[in-house]
Parts: C-alpha cells; structure tokens; sequence
C-alpha cells in the first residue's frame, strides 16, 4: 500500500474562502465547451450537425424562399417565373385557405370572433392579469358570443355552417373541443376513481369504448346514424353533431390523462385534508384537482394537439376544413400537380399552432413547478 | 374528551386492535409508545375516523363517532392532526395552508382567517416563512408549518402521530420545543412517539401498546422507574439502554 501524502492546504482548516469557479466553465466558451465539444464524439456529432443544416438550408432555401414565386394567375405562369416554389397557389386562394366559403361581406364577423378569442385567452392562460376574476367570466361567456358572431341571428345574417372552412373551421373545431372536453375529461376522471360502484362503471364504460373506436367512425355515425336516433322532424347540424363527437373522444383521452395525476398524489395529501375536516369536494377542488393538473399538464397538452389534428379528419364527412380546400383547389386544372406547396402551407400553420400550444405547456410547468422538490434556499 | 370503549379493529384478517378502553380529561398530555406494528398509530388514526372501527365506540367531545359524516367531519373539525411525513399541500404556500381549513370548513372571512394564520406561525417560531412553499423549508420548519395549520382550526384535542420519525437529528428539538410549549399551554395532546425525555417532561401518562393491547398505562415516574409488565421492561431496555 502507498501511503497518502496529506492534501497540501493553503487555508487553516474551516476558514477555506468560497471561490470562483475556473473561468473555462462559465459564459460562452464554457457553455461551449461543455454543450458542443465536450468529446470527440460530440465535436465530431456538433459539425456533422451543421453540416446537414447547411445542405438543408441550400437545398431548400434556394426552392422555398430565393427561387419561389408569390403572385401568377397559373401553374405554367409560374414556371415561366423562376424555377422555385410556386406559392401563387395559396395565395389566390388564400381567402378560402382562411374562411372556406364564408360570404366576403360577412367576413369581420370571424375576425371579431378571432380577436375577442385572442382577449378571451390573456385571463385563462395568464394567472397575473390584473382582475382576472371577472375577465375569466367574460371569457367564460365568449363561446356564445363567438357562436352568435360567426352563426348569425339576432339581428345578424345567418351564415349556414356548409359555408365555413379552412383554418376557420380547424379553430372552430379546435377551440370548442378543448373547452368541452377539459370539464368533461375531468369529471370522467373523476367519476372513473369515484367510491360510487355505478357512477365509476359508467365513467370506464364511456371512457374504453370511446378509446376503442376510431375518430373517424364516430364522425360517420355523427354524419349519417345519429338521425336515424333523433325524433323524426329534428335536423340536427352537421357542425354541431361534429363538435359534439369530437369533444366526447378527446374527453375520453384526457379523462386517462387525468387519472394518471390523480394516482400520483400521495395518500398522505387526502388523509391530511380529512384531518382538517375539509369536504370531499373542497379537497378535490383545493387540494387534489391543483396538483394532478400539473402532473397530467403534458398528457393533457398530448391530447389537445391530437384532437387539434385530428380535426382534419372531418374532411372525410364532406367538411372543408384546410385539407378539403387543398384538394379542391388542386382539382382545379389551372394549379394541378402543385400538392407539395399546398401541403406545405397547411402543414406550416398546424405545425405553428401546435408549436404555441406546446411552448405555452411548458412555460406553464415552470411556472407550477413550486412540487414536492426543494427550490434554492434564498 | 376522548372516551374509547371495547375498540375493536380488524385489517382483513389482522386483529389490529384488540379491546382497547382510554379515556382522556381535558388538558391531559398522553404519550403513547410501543414497537412497530402495535396499533399505536392505529389507535389515534381511529379518533379522527382516518381509519374506520368494526367494534366499540369512541366519542369526542360528546359526539358519538359514527358512520354519519356530519359527525366525522365535526370531529375532525374538533381534533388537529400532525403527521409523521407532514403532508403540507405542496402547490399552496406556508400561509395559504394554514388558511385553508379556517376558510372553507370554519367559513371564516379571509383577513380573520389570515390574522390567526400568522399569529400561530409566529407561535411555532417561523412568522417570516408564510410567502414560501413547504418545498423550500426544511425538515423541522415544515413539520411546525404542520404544527401551526392544524392550531388554525383552534383544536381541542391534538394527535400527533411520530412527528419527529422523519427528521433529521438537529431538527428534531425544535419541534419537540414547539410541542412542550402546546403542552404547557393546556391543550389535549395524544402523541405517538418514541421521545422519551419529552414523555418524562410533558407526559400525565405513558402508554404501552404491544400486540394491538393496552399493556401498561401509568403516570412517567411510575412507567419508567418501576413498570409493572415484563414487555414493558423489556421494550424500554431497548429503547433506553445504549
């Protein structure tokens, strides 16, 4: 055995000063240093990396951006152009792409309902806004506000709901999704983990069959079935009979999401709420719902940008939401065989939302995050 | 206040709790203590009905415990609990958690509720706390956090089951010192522990569980100095002999 010689000490024991730490471990270099080169596997993988986005971008770039046309009346005007993407078919029909065929004269109704959406949002996304407990119930009455906005009636023309399309229609299908379902998944959470053997059997048995179906099968019985089950004489909306199947199904996903928080809030936070004498439904309001939110924060956002998507499936059923446009503008002779610009154009602004939603799910996790782990002490 | 008789608890098969008779008077501090698997924890965890029992009665303040729920959550109203793990609400600050019963079970106005929030926080030692989450605290200041929520009910009994089980050595006189200075106030107090200097400084009666039975119950001189059970005796020569 060598014998260790003792630590050579410049400081008295206990008296060791706190001191900075070596100066290639902080700020850029450091950050470098550590993210990009901090082997030779990881220098090697930095520049391949870069690499490939050189090759992309010059590809690329060249086609989508420097070479594209914007405005021509055709597909062979466009050639006639430049060599490059041919955007002239999204932006003359760009009107369709937004509003389907909602008549032009009417089109401020949608872009009123769009920005009060915008407003509506600030209270419920943000929990700093000034007042928000009564800008949370405007919001709350915004989905009749925005109904009677883009449908009509009370003094506004009615606009049949045949005519909406495009990223109107996604919105539309969208927006009330979510809103119906967050309650709605809650509750058959709720119901499925409930003590109350009928209440939790019905809850599980709505919950498995709508996860066993495919969407698309519950949109046709929406498009042709569910009349053969109304009294005969009642005509039922197409759009509304969509929305409402859209939501029960993305309800019966959240409600799984849901119950994955609600499982992991330990025993001890129940016990101590019955130890205060809170009531049951105090301590699912105040104690349990907060916490298996926050938990269930990413499989809730999962769902919401799954149905959002899934939205497009609605051109099955004769809907034109983005995709319905896209193929009957290139049915149309004039722009045929430009699939790959009108894709691109749809998938660019699914990609874009989607993008928000899932950034806001993230910040909205830090935010929370005051959990079971210990902050820095101040 | 506390009367128990002929309580009998069963987990399963498991007889948990056989026969117990206690009876606790107002202001009386008892010490309950035992080897793990006694009932011990059992037994105070019936009082507040956090666990349910098949045979006996045990009523507080005059209220009967029974199936009725207005009666469970009366008695729980009555009857603070500590925990061994603490269990404060993690998503809520130090002050929103001791506000919380006061306001939604006393239905108490807020800025009363908050008052006597800070006054019991300035009780058990951490007034300067109350903006942060549990998160942030240590072992000790949590475990008072817990302390104080359960005084904002203003209790008349208080249960404390192993509250200094789960704490880190240097932390576990500031709580016991919270404890003593509760005990020296008046009120009720059943605790679980295996603190014995506290049991032999604040205790009216030791108790000795073993086996789901009340074996010795006697005031701390007589329990330490001369225990009348040969169980006793031999759990506090464990305990005790280092």
């Amino acid at each position: 055995m060598t014998a260790h010689p003792p630590p050579s000490r410049s400081y008295p024991p206990g008296e060791h000063p706190d001191l900075p730490p070596p100066p290639a471990t902080t700020g850029i270099p450091g950050w470098l240093r550590a993210n990009l080169f901090s082997s030779p596997f990881n220098s090697l993988m930095t520049v391949l990396a870069v690499w490939l986005i050189y090759l992309f971008v010059d590809a690329a770039g060249g086609w989508m951006i420097f070479d594209s046309v914007l405005h021509a009346d055709s597909r062979v005007a466009c050639q006639a152009i430049d060599s490059g993407a041919c955007w002239a078919v999204v932006t003359t029909r760009l009107d369709q792409f937004v509003y389907g065929f909602y008549p032009a004269a009417e089109r401020w109704r949608p872009n009123l309902a769009f920005a009060l959406l915008l407003a509506a949002l600030v209270p419920v996304l943000f929990s700093a806004v000034p007042m928000r407990r009564a800008l949370l119930w405007c919001a709350a009455a915004y989905p009749f506000v925005a109904a009677w906005l883009i449908h009509g009636g009370f003094g506004l023309p009615v606009v049949e709901t045949g005519r909406y399309g495009g990223f109107m229609l996604t919105l539309i299908i969208g927006v009330t999704g979510i809103s119906a379902s967050l309650p709605l998944g809650i509750l058959l959470a709720l119901g499925r983990q409930s003590k109350l053997l009928a209440l939790r059997i019905l809850s599980t048995a709505f919950i498995e069959f709508s996860r066993g179906v495919p969407l698309i099968t519950l949109l046709f019985v929406a498009s042709t079935m569910l009349n053969y089950f109304l009294p005969p004489g009642t005509s039922f909306d197409l759009l509304v009979r969509v929305l409402i199947m859209v939501s029960l199904f993305a309800a019966a996903y959240l409600a799984e999401a849901v119950r994955g928080g609600l499982q992991a809030i330990p025993r001890g936070q129940y016990e101590a709420a019955e130890a205060l004498g809170l009531s049951r439904w105090t301590t699912t309001r105040r104690i349990i719902l907060p916490q298996a939110l926050k938990i269930a924060i990413p499989g809730m956002v999962n769902v919401f940008v799954g149905l959002y998507k899934d939205s497009t499936l609605v051109v099955i059923i004769g809907l034109l939401d983005p995709l319905g446009i896209a193929r009957a503008v290139l049915a149309d002779a004039k722009w045929n065989g430009l699939a790959t610009e009108t894709y691109l154009f749809v998938a660019l602004f699914f990609f874009l939302s989607c993008f928000a939603i899932s950034r806001y799910s993230l910040w909205l996790e830090r935010r929370l995050a005051t959990g079971h782990q210990r902050a820095s002490m101040p | 206040m506390i009367r128990i008789a002929g309580l009998h608890k069963w987990y399963g098969d498991f007889h948990a709790l056989k026969d117990i008779d206690l009876s606790v008077s107002e202001g009386e501090r008892i010490v309950i203590c035992g080897p793990s698997g006694s009932g011990k924890s059992t037994l105070i965890r019936c009082i507040n009905r956090l666990e349910d029992h098949q045979r006996g009665s045990i009523s507080v303040g005059g209220t009967e415990l029974t199936r009725d729920v207005r009666d469970i959550e009366r008695i729980r109203s009555e009857v603070g609990m500590v925990f061994q793990h603490f269990n404060l609400f993690p998503h809520l600050t130090v002050l929103e958690n001791c506000t919380l019963a006061p306001l939604w079970v006393r239905k108490m106005p807020a800025a009363a509720a908050e008052a006597r929030a800070r006054e019991y926080l300035a009780r058990v030692r951490i007034p300067e706390q109350a903006d942060k989450y549990p998160g942030q605290l240590s072992g000790g200041q949590q475990q008072r956090v817990a302390i104080a929520r359960a005084l904002c009910m203003e209790p008349k009994v208080m249960l404390f089951d192993e509250p200094t089980s789960a704490l880190d050595p240097e932390m576990i006189k500031e709580v016991l010192d919270t404890m003593i200075e509760l005990a020296e106030s008046g009120m009720t107090m059943l605790v679980v522990s295996h603190e014995m200097g506290f049991a032999r400084r604040v205790a009216d009666r030791v108790i000795f569980m073993d086996g789901g039975e009340i074996i010795e119950d006697a005031p701390p001189a007589d329990f330490f100095d001369n225990p009348q059970n040969e169980r006793t005796r031999l759990f506090l020569s464990r305990i005790l002999d280092h």
